[in-house]
């Protein structure tokens, strides 16, 4: 053993090998239990110094706010720590892989955050005069025409604020459109059984009756079934593609067709756009509407769930009914127009109180111009490899949903290898974490047992895709070998183990109360 | 390209893997007729210095409201925000994490939801608030649809004090759902109108406080009209800052309260993103839109945090949600959270008082320049100006963006001579005095 000079030692010895140790405080290391903000803060504490008002603002009566509020206040040594501790505990893409199937959880490139900070975008009021927002305007507008040009559509609704806004956002063009044309009789909407959740939910609170399309045994939109359930009293189909099983809908024309041919709208879930962008245009294919998550395809961060941006491209058909405002080059420079001026707008209201996520626009114009449209091809191609290749090297030890042919941009596995092993896919899924990367979508799509959804996107190495690859297949190995423990009571090495969600839904606790304090470390 | 680690060599050889031959191949799902060989007409990659350059020279042709005078409001509020509250939220593990469907690996964003929501309800005065939605308008009409829901109802009454894109917004949702919005005239100082439009066919009454014409309003009246009528109160509210020093909704009664949450951490943002704050009581909690998280104990008995109450949303109830939201305003919240900690009862009480300190600074400003038509104001005040458009247009010469004109936001309304000014603890003196001496010359005073 080597000493330094006043005796300590240098080397781990009997350190290093023990194992199943507990700390006597809770913390594990680095990892520090971490109180909520209303048990840490003061109520005559702050972070923040303000000079006294000049006037006193007591002249409001009794419509001032008397009574507590019940905010906490926190220095700024200690919020910094408060929030860094909390962050510890979350997993991200910057720290490993995250394959969430219909997520594209991609890289955040942070020259876009740099841009979208820059005091000309993120400074400004929405409802400055225009004449002093030419910069931001002329970036949305740029930002339209390369969402026109990589979809092959002729117009774009800007506004919506998400991925369910935005198919809001169609159906409520198309629903205009059958109104103007006399046909708002129109009540049903098919969606195939493989759908996201949100478009059944969105045709629903527009008043839709949702009426589900069978799946053919290789997960694609089963023809006949469609054409018998369209009639006259269709309003319109919402078809994810490439779809929610990975794979692209090979009859997507004919799908168009015929939908078209009963007088039926087609609305394309553009959630997984990622895996056709810049080599395969939507408007080439017969769709009349489909919104495109900034988030996923053009990186803008998921930050936990939100902010995210859906505008979304709409025919000739559909587009005298965009929602207000939009966009149109003046007299006087680019110009927001508020209201219909004119018969040939017919919009069919507002999504939002004002122009959309521009701090999402900023970010996926910032991305798609680094890219270009050669980059944008690239991503394509390699979303698609990375997930072909998973696919690939993962069927030596799990079975894919859809064996035959190659998947898009995400991989589809079934439960099926663990057939008698005792674990589930949650079981399965919940191990990965003890290995360090989140785990996929699970139980997504509805129509394959078990499912596994891995989608790796394009912004992973070989080296980080091998080494994913390899922690699955042993995991899977172990499964087979009948070590059950290691996954029905995953994760062990999580900050926390398996949560109560039963629990939580029973006698819902939505709010910190006094009397609801439960001491960090009572146990 | 930067952000694409994979080689030729790498590709190369994961095709070997796949056995397929080409790139192509993959692709082979395709109908012919929709494959693009050739790269869209659209520029090449383009390196960060050249990005930077082409995104700084369009930011350049904007004027931000921090280069000098600056008046607008209307829905939307610039407050100074702590640096350390950007600093946080750029974080890998708050900016690049997904929603928190496992929450043993998400418990930095479920705990900092749960503060969000307990934040947001002693804000706001009721018992429980979920995650956020995407801005003010959307919970506005999200809240319309929830008292449909509620009490199977299909009328809603608007005061018209509510702010028309926000009226705007839950018309377009309300029409499509089959709902009748009674929408009231715009008038200044008239939320308590919408009592005598009460009856028992009414879902819920919309009023907004402070409202759009900047005007500060006790709604426990119009609380006890609706509740009479068995109809539901809904309070909106655009200027967060305000619960420092105004009397809550939940204490004037209301059953749900919106808000934008803008003003606290999160920025102008020319419009978005933004954060949409959606309170109510407790037992209306099952019919609440959008994600909630609550709290639980782990396998081991740790307090932990999930997502809860899933079943009202769409990824379990499909076309049976209470919504269609999946996405949210996650970080926006963290911002609003972060900075909410850091101002604690304290800070913003005082940020809210400083203020409405401003406020009343202006309103002794302009006396004798302008009328101001505003009776009880928090930060923001309607005052009468002819050609409100074209005098915000010539004043900009001045280097003062005086506010928004009212017609910027209902060009049909008539309300020409309508100017809306607002005035956080970033308005100085000089500004005032600035914006008061350029309005008198234009009006000749």
């Amino acid at each position: 053993m080597t000493m330094n000079n006043v005796g300590r030692p240098t080397a781990p010895g009997a350190a290093a090998t023990a194992s199943g140790h507990t700390s006597l405080t809770g913390a594990r290391g680095l990892l520090q239990d971490e109180p909520l903000i209303f048990e840490l803060g003061g109520w005559d504490k702050t972070g923040v110094d303000f000079d006294p008002p000049d006037h006193d603002a007591y002249d409001l009566g009794d419509l001032v706010r008397t009574a507590p509020i019940g905010i906490p206040g926190l220095s700024e040594p200690e919020t910094l720590r408060h929030y860094v501790r909390l962050s510890q505990k979350n997993h991200a893409i910057d720290l490993a892989l995250y394959p969430l199937g219909s997520c594209t959880m991609k890289h955040n490139p942070r020259l876009n955050e740099k841009m979208a900070r820059l005091p000309g975008f993120a400074d400004l009021h929405p409802l400055q005069p225009q004449s002093t927002a030419q910069g931001a305007l002329e970036l949305m507008d740029r930002l339209a025409h390369w969402l026109k040009t990589l979809t092959g559509m002729p117009a774009v609704a800007l506004t919506p604020k998400a991925g369910a806004h935005g198919e809001l956002c169609g159906l409520l063009c198309i629903k205009a459109a059958h109104e103007a044309a006399g046909n708002g009789d129109r009540r049903r909407v098919l969606v195939p059984t493989s759908a996201h959740g949100t478009n059944p939910a969105t045709a629903a609170f527009v008043g839709y009756s949702v009426e589900e399309i069978a799946q053919t045994a290789d997960g694609r939109v089963d023809l006949a079934d469609l054409e018998a359930k369209l009639g006259p009293d269709v309003a319109a189909i919402m078809v994810t593609n490439p779809n929610t099983c990975g794979l692209f809908e090979r009859e997507i024309i004919e799908i168009a067709r015929i939908t078209h041919a009963h007088g039926a709208y087609f609305y394309c879930d553009g959630a997984n756009f990622n895996a056709i962008v810049g080599r395969v245009r939507p408007g080439d294919l017969g769709v009349d509407a489909m919104h495109i998550n900034l988030h996923k395809t053009f990186s803008t961060p998921h930050g936990g769930g939100g902010p995210g941006a859906g505008p979304v491209v709409l025919s000739e058909a559909l587009a005298p009914f965009a929602p207000a405002p939009w966009l149109v080059h003046g007299p006087d420079g680019l110009e927001l127009v508020e209201e219909a001026r004119d018969q040939a707008a017919q919009t069919f209201g507002r999504m939002c109180a004002f122009q959309g996520q521009m701090g999402m626009f900023v970010r996926a114009y910032a991305y798609m111009r680094s890219h270009g449209s050669d980059g944008l091809r690239q991503v394509a191609e390699d979303a698609v490899l990375n997930a072909n290749y998973i696919k690939a090297v993962l069927s030596a030890e799990m079975t894919p949903a859809f064996p035959d042919g190659p998947c898009m941009h995400e991989a589809l596995f079934d439960d099926h290898w663990l057939e008698g092993t005792g674990v589930t896919t949650l079981d399965f899924a919940k191990a990965m974490i003890d290995e360090g990367f989140h785990p996929m979508t699970m139980y997504f799509p509805l129509v394959v047992h078990g499912a596994m959804l891995i989608e790796p996107t394009e912004t992973e190495s070989k080296r980080e895709l091998d080494r994913f690859c390899d922690a699955l297949l042993a995991l899977a190995r172990a499964a087979k070998a009948g070590d059950v423990e290691r996954f029905t009571g995953a994760p062990y090495l999580a900050p926390l183990s398996r949560l109560d969600e039963t629990m939580a839904a029973r006698k819902p606790k939505l709010t910190w109360r006094p009397e609801h304090a439960t001491p960090l470390a009572a146990e | 390209m930067r952000y694409l680690p994979l080689t030729p060599d790498d590709r190369a050889q994961m095709l070997g893997v796949i056995g397929a031959a080409d790139i192509d191949a993959l692709f082979a799902d395709v109908p012919a007729a929709a494959r693009k060989r050739e790269l869209f007409d659209l520029p090449k990659r383009a390196g960060e210095l050249e990005v930077e350059r082409e995104l700084g020279a369009l930011a350049a042709r904007n004027r931000p409201a921090g280069d000098g005078t600056f008046f607008c409001g209307a829905g939307a509020y610039r407050h100074h925000v702590p640096a350390s509250v950007d600093h946080i939220i750029q974080r890998s593990e708050f900016l690049t994490s997904y929603t928190p469907y496992q929450p043993e690996i998400a418990q930095g964003t479920l705990q900092v939801l749960f503060e969000f929501q307990t934040q947001v309800a002693a804000l706001t005065g009721m018992d429980v608030a979920n995650a956020s939605m995407y801005d003010g308008s959307t919970a506005c009409a999200e809240a319309v649809m929830m008292a449909k829901r509620v009490t199977r109802r299909e009328k809603a009454i608007l005061s018209g004090g509510v702010h028309p894109h926000y009226a705007a917004v839950t018309q377009t949702i309300a029409h499509a759902e089959g709902m009748t919005i009674v929408r009231q005239a715009a008038a200044i100082d008239a939320e308590a109108a919408v009592i005598d439009a009460i009856d028992s066919t009414v879902a819920c009454v919309v009023v907004q406080t402070p409202n759009v014409f900047g005007v500060v309003t006790d709604v426990t009246k119009i609380a006890e009209a609706a509740h009479a009528a068995g109809a539901l109160l809904i309070v909106v509210t655009t200027e967060a800052v305000s619960f420092g020093l105004l009397k809550s909704p939940g204490e004037m009664g209301a059953d749900i309260a919106v808000a934008e949450g803008q003003s606290i951490g999160v920025g102008l943002n020319y419009g978005g993103p933004y954060v949409g704050l959606f309170a109510c009581r407790e037992k209306l909690v099952r019919q609440m839109p959008g994600r909630l998280c609550g709290e639980t104990l782990d396998a081991q008995g740790r307090r932990g945090y999930v997502l809860t109450l899933s079943t009202r949303e769409q990824h379990i109830r499909r076309e049976k949600a209470t919504s269609n939201i999946c996405t949210n305003s996650g970080l926006c919240a963290l911002a609003f959270t972060i900075h909410l900690s850091l101002l604690g009862e304290v800070g913003l009480r005082q940020m809210a008082a400083l203020s409405h300190s401003r406020a009343r600074e202006l309103v002794g400003a302009l006396n004798g320049v302008c009328e101001v038509l505003t009776p009880r104001y928090f930060n923001e005040i309607a005052v009468r100006v002819p050609n409100a458009s074209a005098a915000v247009e010539a004043l900009l010469a001045d280097g003062i963006v005086a506010g928004v004109p009212y017609s910027r936001l209902a060009p049909e309304a008539g309300l020409d001579d309508v100017l809306l000014l607002a005035v956080t603890e970033t308005t100085t003196s000089a500004d005032i005095a600035a914006l008061s001496a350029a309005l008198k010359g234009r009006l000749g005073r």
